[in-house]
C-alpha cells in the first residue's frame, strides 16, 4: 500500500506539472502568439498553430487534468494524514491545518478540472472546427474558453500554495 | 475592466485570492 501510495503521489505530481505547464503555455505563450499572428498581416498567420499545435496541446492538457484529479483523489483516500471526505469538507471541526489546506487545494483543483472538461474543451472544439459552429457561436466560444482558461490560471496560484501547504504549512 | 483580460491582472488576482483563502483556511483550522 505504501509503494502504491508513493507511486500515485509521484504520478499526481508528474501529471499536475504537465497540466499546469500546458495551462501556462496556453495563457503565456499561445494566446499572445495567436494575437500577434492575427495582427501581422504579412506574416504566415495563425493557421499552423490552430491546426498542428493546439489540438495536440489540448489532448495532453485535458487528459493530464483528469489523471491529476484521479491520482489526487486516490491519494486523499489512502494517505494516512488525510481523508477524502475530510479534505472535501475542508477539515471543518478537525482543527488540522494540513487537512484544511489540502482540502482547499482539492476544491480548487476540482473547479479547475470542471473548467477544463465543461467549459474549455467543448468551446475549443468549436473554435478549432472540430465541432460545428456558426461564426457567432465561435465568437462566444472564444470568449468563454478564454475566460475559463484565465480563471484556471488565476486559481492555479492559490491551488499550488495549498497543495504544498498540506505538508509544509500556509505561508501567511 | 476584467483583470483576467491581462496576464499581470490574472497573476495579481491569483495572489490576492491566495492570501485571502490562506487566512480563511487558518480560521477554519483554528491555526
Amino acid at each position: 500500500m505504501d509503494s502504491m501510495m508513493m507511486i500515485d503521489r509521484w504520478l499526481h505530481i508528474v501529471a499536475g506539472v504537465l497540466w499546469i505547464g500546458l495551462l501556462y503555455y496556453f495563457n503565456f505563450v499561445q494566446v499572445p502568439a495567436l494575437a500577434a499572428a492575427n495582427a501581422d498581416k504579412e506574416g504566415p498567420g495563425p493557421a499552423a498553430i490552430s491546426k498542428y499545435v493546439a489540438p495536440r496541446a489540448l489532448l495532453w492538457f485535458r487528459y493530464a487534468a483528469l489523471v491529476t484529479w484521479v491520482t489526487g483523489a486516490y491519494y486523499l483516500m489512502v494517505a494516512p494524514q488525510y481523508s477524502f471526505m475530510g479534505a472535501f469538507s475542508l477539515g471543518i471541526g478537525a482543527h488540522n491545518v494540513g487537512l484544511t489546506a489540502i482540502g482547499f487545494g482539492a476544491w480548487l483543483g476540482t473547479i479547475m478540472l470542471f473548467n477544463v472538461w465543461v467549459l474549455i474543451w467543448p468551446n475549443q472544439k468549436k473554435i478549432l472546427g472540430l465541432a460545428p459552429a456558426t461564426d457567432a457561436e465561435k465568437a462566444t466560444a472564444r470568449r468563454v474558453a478564454f475566460l475559463a482558461s484565465r480563471t484556471n490560471t488565476m486559481l492555479s496560484i492559490p491551488m499550488l500554495m495549498f497543495m504544498q501547504a498540506g505538508v509544509h504549512g500556509i505561508p501567511f | 475592466m476584467n483583470p483576467l483580460d491581462s496576464i499581470p491582472g490574472t497573476i495579481v488576482a491569483g495572489i490576492v485570492l491566495a492570501v485571502v483563502l490562506a487566512f480563511v483556511a487558518k480560521a477554519i483550522a483554528g491555526a
